[in-house]
This record gives structure tokens, sequence and C-alpha cells, in this order.
């Protein structure tokens, strides 16, 4: 089953993909399927271990099913302070 | 409160907005861009957020400060976009009846600001180089890492 997904990157892999955001059909059912895909596609150097997944502007497992138009988010590791 | 800013952090202004008859202690922690990291030099940084998520995580961990210890406001503001040598990157204050929970407080509220809120830092070498820290590709043993990374080695002349 494919879904229509929309993905936004930040920090490494905003400048690993090229792009902030785009819309992508994809079969991938989990954040983790997800970002599989994703990191053979555009060479993305994190492994999936290291970054997080948002739904929707929450923080979910890496197994959390995806739904048509959801808004997903990779957090790599991140740095504030 | 917690809150992202473009624009430069005023202490002082922030230390008033804790202001509270009922607050014999403010403890703030201020966290400012230093030229060095694992030993190279650093000219700036730039920190980017997803602020959406970062705003509700923020929130949250001063909820949790608020449950944890005996205080009565805190405030969390972080930088966003690009940073000078001692530009101020983060401030935080806690204001409570008595010290002990408002240091308490503030190293709670930073140590896990550092470890949850989506913030990113690049730092920008004196060799020219440039890494997002924390990012670097070895995968953590653990598969989640807080510890900072060495940055690349300088390209060779």
């Amino acid at each position: 089953m494919t879904r229509t997904l929309r993905i936004e990157y930040f920090a490494l892999l905003r400048e690993q993909r090229g792009l902030a955001a785009e819309s992508l059909a994809t079969a991938a059912a989990t954040p983790t399927a997800l970002y599989e895909e994703l990191r053979a596609r555009h060479g993305f150097t994190l492994p999936a271990a290291a970054v997080r997944a948002a739904v929707n502007g929450e923080f979910v497992p890496a197994a959390a099913p995806l739904h048509e138009g959801d808004l997903i988010v990779f957090i790599p590791p991140v740095a504030g302070g | 409160m917690f809150r992202l800013s473009s624009a430069p952090l005023d202490p002082a202004a922030l230390a008033r907005s804790l202001d509270d008859p009922r607050a014999g202690a403010l403890a703030t922690f201020e966290g400012r861009v230093r030229n060095h990291n694992e030993g190279q030099p650093v000219l700036a940084l730039d920190y980017e957020a997803y602020a959406a998520l970062a705003e509700k995580e923020g929130t949250r961990i001063l909820e949790e400060a608020r449950a944890k210890f005996a205080i009565l406001h805190a405030v969390c503001v972080h930088r966003i976009g690009a940073l000078a040598i001692g530009d101020l990157a983060v401030w935080i204050g806690a204001a409570a009846a008595h010290r002990d929970a408002a240091f308490a407080a503030c190293r709670y509220i930073i140590d896990e600001t550092k470890a949850r809120v989506p913030v990113w830092k690049k730092e920008h070498y004196a060799t020219g180089a440039s890494a997002w820290i924390n990012c670097a590709t070895r995968p953590p043993a653990d598969g989640a890492s807080t510890t900072p990374s060495a940055p690349p080695a300088p390209p060779a002349p």
C-alpha cells in the first residue's frame, strides 16, 4: 500500500538531502522503513539507530505506523545548549 | 516559559521576568559560544531548531522541573541563527524560595535541554571545515549518542 507523506529535513539531513521539505509516495509503513529508503536513495551518513522520528509534531517510536498525509521529521542527534 | 529566539538575548530583562517577592533565590545559567571544541579552534556557530517540537519539548522540561523541585518560576530561551564567539546561546533562570531548589532546577533544565530538545549546532573551524555536532557517522554503541563527537580532521594542505 502506498501513502503520500510530507517530510521535513533539518541540520545534517537537510544538507545531505539538499532540500528542507518534500512530499513522497512510499510503501514504507514505519519511520525506520522510511528512513532506510531515504538513506539508500540519498546517501545519508547517519545510521537509523542514531536518528529519532517525529510524526505530526511529536516524537514517536521507530516502529510507529505511518498514515496518509503524515508529516515526518527525522531528528539527528541534538546539540543545543 | 520556553522559547526560541533569533534575536540576541538580554539576561537582565530575562532575570527581571522572574521577579517574585516570594523568591529568595534566582539561579541562572548562561551557555555561551566558546572558541574551541575537542581541541579545534572554533570561529562561529549556527543553531537550527525544529521549532514546533523544540517549543513543546522545552515546555515539557520546564513542567518537569516545576514538578520535581520547589520552584516558583522557570524560563529557558535558546538562540537560533548565526552566533559569534562569546554570544549567549541559551539562558535559563529558576526562581525559588530557597537556593537548593533553584540550583537543582537550573541544572536539570540545561541537562535535559541538551539531551532532548531538537536544536542542532554547526561549528565553523579555523581550518575552513565545519561540522554538525554529535552527527559523526560512526553509530553510537548504545544507539543514542549524547556525547560530543570529534569534528573531522582538517583537510590536508
